[in-house]
């Protein structure tokens, strides 16, 4: 960049406004891959909040004549394309119904160890020593406990519902977020623009917000999304343990479990929930690093001028 | 022509780039011959070092790429050479040392131990590279150098490392050698000697020197011959004093006049009483001391130039006048009260009084926020200054005053250049409407003809708008033109202070003078005048 003149009159290059969400879903057009990871997280959602509601009866309704139905047939209805399970229940519909159980736990989990590590990584970073080093202690406690057995101490004695599994998985992720945030605002609250925001007097609780947690969130929403992958997982180990969420209620990571012991006479059982597992984590993924890009003022033009952005 | 040691002919490298295609150099030539320094000008941007990156074979290919041009050394196209020779040319006939010294020595290694990797590298036998590295270390002016050899980098100080990545690039007696921004990481006396060592060092081993540099002073002091790159293009050649005295090109002439210490002293008027007082301020990080029992007044409306090297303590005052810092002893009164007593909030309050510019605008503005949001945001900490239905007429208001257009106040701040950036710095500092700005080394980032550019709209705004400055440079030429009163300072303690044309007139501090002349003038006459006396002022 040459400095030697200033175009004081160079025309201002931003496009025509369109406001922030036309600004948004340009930006997410012109990533192709992020386009369709949005589209296949909105159909996730559509069927966690109407599936149940219309599916709930086909996706009980057992059919022991159909046990272990082959794939990709249609001779028994559009619901039995993905075969039947072990007891004859239509694994689409099973899929789309267990999406609400799934996405609840792992978004409710997700979120509340995000938010309240988030917050624990921003206080313990920023205020002081003494305060920093007693919330660190007590996140080295928790991850000093192997998570699947505090799982289940816990819902050994509380009772094994969706709000407690949330409680719990939500627990043994905090210290994730917590390490993170905290090692990034140790970084960025030496950078100098939180020292030209101290000089002209802005409060502790400015520049937090306005100028650190900017900074971290896109690394923090990267990990969210990683850990979603986790906490399915880690729901379904714990549902196959008996702790977790219990048939005739279903998740996906149950499906799994509950298909595995006919992994080599009815594979489709634990593949078709497996495949949308995957699925999902992966479109979070690309939403993910598409988001980093897209809320970076100085990595945007990666997105403006199309091509590759997640390189 | 055909028997020049190094010749570039006719060089053009392009970059694949966001941007789209960026041609960094465009069909540039030059030459050099043994026992010659050849230095290349240019500010950031014209592509100074793209063909010494053409040379030594460090142009990533892609994105960039060498679309025309020949490189020959002793006669032989070095960029139609296989890579295995282009490999045993690098280092051993050709070698290069960079800008900044620290991150191109290994931290985990001794340094005696990589300098002789060089030699153990081309085949030498254990001792001899070792003898060899001894001998350099103590030829560069390395104390103790039989110790210094096991010692890590960062036990040395800027300049020592500037002297052993010279011992290391010297291990194989090259023909060539390439000196990117060699003493712009270093301080004044430091550069001075670094650029004698060169010198020496060229005409004992009859080497040819390329010296890649944006300083004119430099260029004065130790060049040859010399071209002047902008935008890719070479615009002017010649020898450093045909350069100065009778430069043709517009962009020469350019340079020349934004080059500082030039215009005419400030005389200081009466002065207004003091606004800021510093008595005895203390700095200790445990036995270490920052700052020894300081003491100074600023009064109003006034420019006080704060000068030292690196470590002389001169930031540590702004950050504990701020509270960035706590001090460790002292009282700084700000109208009467002291400052370093007061609570937070108390302080939170008052800080719209005290404005600060930092040295590099590139990280002093937060990237994810538009300039409007940057400006306007002390008004949003401080209530009373302006109401929120005039604050985007203000806004736009300051962006003209720092010479930018209303227009701009949506952008983010990295679609501006470094010295539109300062700018927006200066604006932000502007809008609490301040007595003082502290300016933190505010132009030491930018380019020279930037530099003045700023260095400008400070003076302008002192006297449209009366507020004082304490400005804190490590260069004595900038302050020049600029400031009413200097404080020299070394090693955490003020060793003179006075008005300008007592600085630059009669000073009396051996340290003061030696600043003085160590400092690089665009003149090559006036340039050896002060190297003579530097010369004496060592031997005394």
């Amino acid at each position: 960049m040459n400095d030697t003149d200033i175009d004081v009159n160079a025309p201002v290059k931003t496009a025509p406004r369109t406001g922030r969400a036309g600004t948004m879903l340009r930006l997410l057009w012109a990533d192709k891959l992020a386009f369709g990871a949005a589209v296949f997280v909105i159909v996730i959602v559509l069927c966690a909040t109407i599936g149940p509601a219309v599916l709930a009866d086909a996706a009980s309704g057992t059919n022991l004549r159909l046990r272990n139905a082959a794939p990709f047939s249609m001779e028994h209805g559009p619901l039995y394309i993905l075969g039947g399970d072990a007891l004859g229940r239509p694994l689409l519909a099973r899929i789309i119904v267990a999406a609400q159980n799934t996405m609840m736990i792992a978004a409710g989990a997700v979120v509340a160890s995000l938010l309240i590590g988030g917050f624990l990584g921003l206080v313990a970073g920023y205020v002081g020593r003494m305060t920093g080093e007693v919330i660190m202690r007590l996140a080295d406690v928790i991850m000093s406990f192997p998570s699947l057995l505090l799982a289940v101490i816990v819902l050994y004695m509380l009772q094994a519902s969706i709000a407690n599994l949330i409680l719990v998985l939500a627990i043994t992720r905090i210290p994730v977020y917590l390490r993170t945030t905290r090692a990034e605002v140790l970084e960025v609250r030496e950078r100098m623009f939180v020292k030209a925001a101290q000089v002209m007097g802005a409060s502790s609780r400015r520049i937090v917000f306005r100028h650190i947690l900017p900074v971290i969130l896109p690394t923090l929403l990267t990990i969210a999304t990683l850990d979603f992958a986790f906490v399915m997982l880690a729901e379904s180990a714990l549902s196959f343990l008996g702790i977790g969420i219990q048939a005739p209620e279903i998740t996906w990571g149950l499906m799994v479990s509950q298909g595995r012991q006919y992994l080599t006479s009815a594979w489709w059982l634990a593949f078709w929930p497996g495949l949308v597992i995957v699925l999902t984590t992966m479109s979070l993924n690309l939403l993910s690093s598409w988001m980093r890009i897209a809320l970076n003022p100085t990595q945007r033009w990666r997105l403006e001028i199309g091509g590759k952005s997640n390189g | 022509m055909g028997n020049h040691l190094l010749e570039v002919r006719d060089l053009s490298v392009r970059f694949h780039t966001a941007q789209g295609m960026v041609n960094a150099v465009n069909g540039i030539s030059w030459h050099l011959d043994r026992g010659e320094t050849l230095a290349i000008l240019g500010e950031s941007g014209s592509g100074k070092s793209v063909s010494a990156s053409a040379i030594m074979n460090l142009i990533d290919t892609p994105p960039g790429e060498i679309t025309a041009g020949q490189i020959l050394f002793d006669g032989v196209d070095l960029l139609q050479a296989a890579p295995e020779m282009r490999r045993r040319t690098n280092g051993k006939r050709i070698s290069m040392i960079f800008q900044d010294p620290l991150s191109h020595l290994n931290p985990v290694y001794p340094v005696g131990w990589q300098i002789a990797e060089t030699a153990l590298a081309h085949g030498w036998t254990k001792t001899a590279a070792y003898d060899r590295a001894l001998s350099l270390m103590a030829r560069v002016g390395i104390p103790d150098p039989q110790a210094a050899l096991s010692k890590y980098p960062h036990e040395f100080s800027g300049g020592q490392r500037q002297r052993l990545m010279i011992a290391m690039a010297l291990m194989l007696k090259p023909e060539i050698l390439i000196a990117d921004e060699p003493t712009t990481a270093l301080d004044v006396t430091v550069q001075a000697e670094v650029l004698s060592l060169l010198e020496e060092l060229k005409a004992e081993t009859g080497m040819g020197l390329v010296l890649i540099t944006h300083d004119l002073g430099v260029v004065a002091d130790a060049a040859d011959r010399a071209v002047v790159m902008e935008g890719g293009r070479i615009v002017e050649a010649g020898t450093p004093h045909d350069l100065y005295h009778s430069p043709k090109h517009p962009y020469t002439q350019k340079l020349l006049a934004a080059a500082p210490g030039k215009g005419v002293m400030r005389t200081a008027g009466k002065l207004a009483p003091p606004i800021l007082e510093v008595h005895d301020l203390k700095k200790s990080y445990g036995a270490f001391e920052a700052l020894r029992q300081v003491g100074f007044d600023l009064h109003a409306g006034e420019t006080l130039a704060v000068v030292g090297e690196s470590g002389s303590g001169k930031s540590t005052i702004a950050r504990l006048v701020l509270r960035l810092e706590e001090a460790t002893s002292g009282q700084v009164l700000w109208k009467g009260e002291d400052l370093l007593a007061k609570s937070p909030k108390e302080m939170a309050k008052l800080r719209r009084q005290l404005q600060m510019v930092f040295q590099d605008p590139t990280q002093s503005l937060n990237p994810h926020m538009t300039v409007f949001e940057i400006i306007s945001e002390g008004w949003a900490i401080h209530r009373d200054i302006l109401p929120k239905s005039q604050w985007r007429a203000r806004v736009a208001e300051l962006l003209e005053q720092v010479g930018l257009s209303a227009a701009h106040a949506m952008r983010a701040p990295h679609q501006f250049s470094g010295g539109q950036r300062q700018r927006i710095a200066i604006a932000r500092a502007l809008a609490l409407e301040p007595e003082v700005i502290i300016c933190d080394e505010a132009v030491s980032a930018l380019d020279v003809s930037i530099q003045k550019q700023v260095i400008d709209l400070l003076g302008d705004l002192r006297d449209r708008l009366g507020i004082a400055f304490l400005f804190i440079a490590h260069d004595l030429p900038l302050v020049r033109d600029f400031a009413d009163r200097i404080l020299v300072m070394q090693k955490g303690e003020i060793v003179e202070q006075g008005t300008v044309h007592q600085i630059f007139d009669a000073a009396q501090h051996p340290y003061t003078q030696r600043l003085l002349y160590a400092g690089l003038d665009a003149d090559p006459d006036v340039q050896a005048e002060r190297r003579r006396k530097r010369r004496m002022l060592e031997r005394a």
